[in-house]
């Protein structure tokens, strides 16, 4: 693990990885931040400007004073609540999309690799996957199933599927007739066996990379999904659900469209660069591309 | 060579078929049976009958994929009993703002990025290199809504330079029509001008590190003579083909773009079809976007041939 130690001394690396892991630890630790109930409609307070306070009334008809740190929505709710639980939700769909999609293209990519008969179905398969638009891919599976969370997590995971399988049989390819491999055959280790540890290894370090670009991608679908009306229901806060219910208002009170954005942008960035140096540490050859 | 050319053209419709495929079960999946759903809630199990009859929905589910599939290769992308229109004939009438939208922002890109790239490359490590490079990162980390809105805000409701949205066909008025294309093509740029720069600053960076640009050097040519010349046209494959999937990438920004500068475009179409269950149209769209798609990637397939002739033996 000599190479990592070349990135201790990355500043760009590590600005971004404090960045990130800021974000993270904001959205993750949101209801000891002096968060309120980011679902709470406050009729009294709607649209108010970041840093103002106003008065309320509890259920029991008790006057209190509300502090507003980044202002409240068309609703009234408090934006500062509903941008940090808004990360939680954001940063886990992100997270588990890309973990499954490394996992399901990985085995995809293994079984095309090493048997040719499967190889034909999979790969059109996924030929016929990679020619519509991975948004389109999304809006269609979230249609087809309706909103939900599994849904959103399905519909960003399947269109990055195709790319992580070629990626792994591409190595597959590569390996399976080397001499190690011929090896474990000779000695009759099953082929599960010889996927898993002798292939898989082989493909690990692209995989890291490849699934760290696919998160900062799925993040960004989501928001997107959810900007066109077609992610998570309203009610969930999420980064790109808040900027979704603010364009309405958005001539009026643009700052509510923005204010989510300041978390999203630099947390992208911040995976993108992270993206960046591990390929230059784990898969020079590759370094330099973007896609 | 004609064997290269000719294993691609016969792939392309292998791809598509299984487009086809693909999105008629899953569609079907989704809508259920379309007869019931052309129907109509007050229908009667006879009517039903009747309209599975007259649109050809009886049988095997396979044989009525064969069916739709004879149909959509003579032309007939179905009806959209949403819009009260053929689907072909709505993807004639809303192709124009799309088309607008993506050539206005492919020549931003281009004459952006390739200029930008070459003059990068030739000072690597330069201050213009260094704010180029993580200026490209930044521009493709934002979401194509959120840089849209930015402009919005800014050249829209703060300077009034620009109508913050809508579309004027270039039939009705020329000079609308450019006007309001400027803010939605400018958007979409910004994550192919990141994309191509880059691109462009790598491979001009590789042919000026070739032995034939230290000769053209040696001979006592200008330096921009190098560069134009010599170096730019060895480093013209990459950069055709990311502009290529840029274009191909393109189709996915449309979408987003012409929902937020409300254009009437085939994206618009998309999603409007789409919150309306109104699935004839979805499956005609989509289909016509990935055959788009699958002849961009032909022709980018075929333009190496014509400009590397090392691909070609």
């Amino acid at each position: 693990m000599s190479k990592l130690k070349h990135l201790r001394s990355d500043r760009v690396f590590l600005m971004a990885a404090g960045l990130l892991t800021a974000a993270v630890a904001a959205s993750a630790l949101a209801p000891w931040l002096g968060t309120s109930d980011p679902a709470l409609i406050d009729p009294m307070n709607m649209n108010l400007a970041p840093g103002s306070s106003g008065r309320t009334y509890t259920l029991d008809g008790d006057e209190i004073e509300r502090q507003f740190r980044l202002g409240t929505d068309g609703y009234g709710r408090d934006l500062y609540s509903r941008i940090l639980y808004g990360g939680r939700v954001s940063l886990a769909v992100g997270m588990l999309a890309a973990l499954t999609a490394v996992c399901l293209g990985a085995v995809a990519g293994l079984l095309a690799g090493y048997f040719p008969p499967l190889d034909m179905v999979l790969m059109r398969v996924m030929d016929g996957m990679m020619a519509v638009p991975p948004i389109l891919v999304a809006i269609i599976l979230v249609a087809v199933i309706g909103p939900s969370v599994p849904t959103v997590v399905i519909a960003i995971t399947v269109p990055e599927i195709p790319r992580v399988t070629r990626l792994v049989r591409a190595t597959t390819l590569s390996l399976r007739n080397e001499a190690f491999i011929e090896a474990a055959r000779v000695l009759a280790t099953p082929p599960g066996r010889i996927l898993v540890r002798h292939i898989l290894p082989n493909a690990l370090p692209a995989l890291v990379v490849q699934g760290t670009f696919i998160a900062a991608s799925a993040i960004m679908s989501e928001a997107i999904l959810s900007f066109l009306g077609l992610g998570l229901p309203p009610d969930v806060p999420t980064w790109g659900n808040i900027m979704a219910e603010a364009r309405v208002q958005f001539a009026l009170y643009p700052m509510t469209v923005f204010l989510p954005a300041l978390m999203l942008v630099p947390t992208l960035i911040s995976i993108n660069i992270i993206g960046d140096a591990l390929r230059d540490v784990f898969d020079p050859r590759q370094s330099g591309k973007i896609l | 060579m004609s064997n290269m050319i000719l294993k691609r053209l016969l792939g392309s419709p292998l791809v598509l078929f299984v487009v086809a495929l693909l999105i008629f079960f899953v569609l079907r999946l989704a809508a259920g049976d379309p007869a019931a759903v052309i129907a109509g809630d007050k229908a009667t199990a006879a009517d039903i009958e009747r309209i599975r009859e007259q649109f050809g929905l009886t049988g095997p589910v396979w044989k009525q994929f064969l069916i739709w599939l004879g149909r959509v290769l003579q032309g007939d992308l179905g009806h959209s009993y949403y819009m009260r229109q053929d689907v072909a004939e709505l993807i004639a009438r809303r192709i124009v703002p799309t088309l607008s939208l993506a050539t206005g922002t492919i020549l931003i890109s281009v004459l952006i990025a390739v200029p930008l790239g070459t003059i990068v490359a030739t000072r690597p490590g330069g201050l213009l290199d260094r704010l180029v490079m993580s200026g490209s990162v930044a521009a493709f980390s934002i979401p194509v809504f959120i840089v849209g809105y930015l402009l919005i805000w800014f050249f829209g409701l703060h300077l009034r330079w620009f109508p913050v949205q809508g579309y004027v066909a270039p039939s009705v008025s020329l000079a609308g029509w450019l006007h309001r294309l400027v803010l939605p093509c400018t958007t979409l740029s910004v994550m192919f001008i990141a994309l191509i720069a880059r691109v462009t600053r790598a491979s001009v960076l590789d042919a000026l590190g070739e032995e034939h640009v230290r000769t053209a050097r040696a001979k006592g040519l200008y330096e921009w003579q190098v560069v134009l010349r010599h170096a730019l046209n060895n480093a013209a494959v990459p950069i055709v083909t990311i502009i290529g999937i840029s274009v191909a990438l393109l189709i996915g920004g449309v979408v987003v773009t012409e929902t937020i500068f409300a254009i009437p475009g085939l994206g618009m179409l998309t999603v409007d079809a789409i919150l309306n269950r109104d699935f004839p149209t979805v499956q005609g769209v989509v289909l016509f976007f990935s055959v788009v798609y699958v002849a961009i990637n032909l022709i980018v397939d075929l333009t190496y041939l014509l400009l590397d002739p090392r691909i070609r033996s």
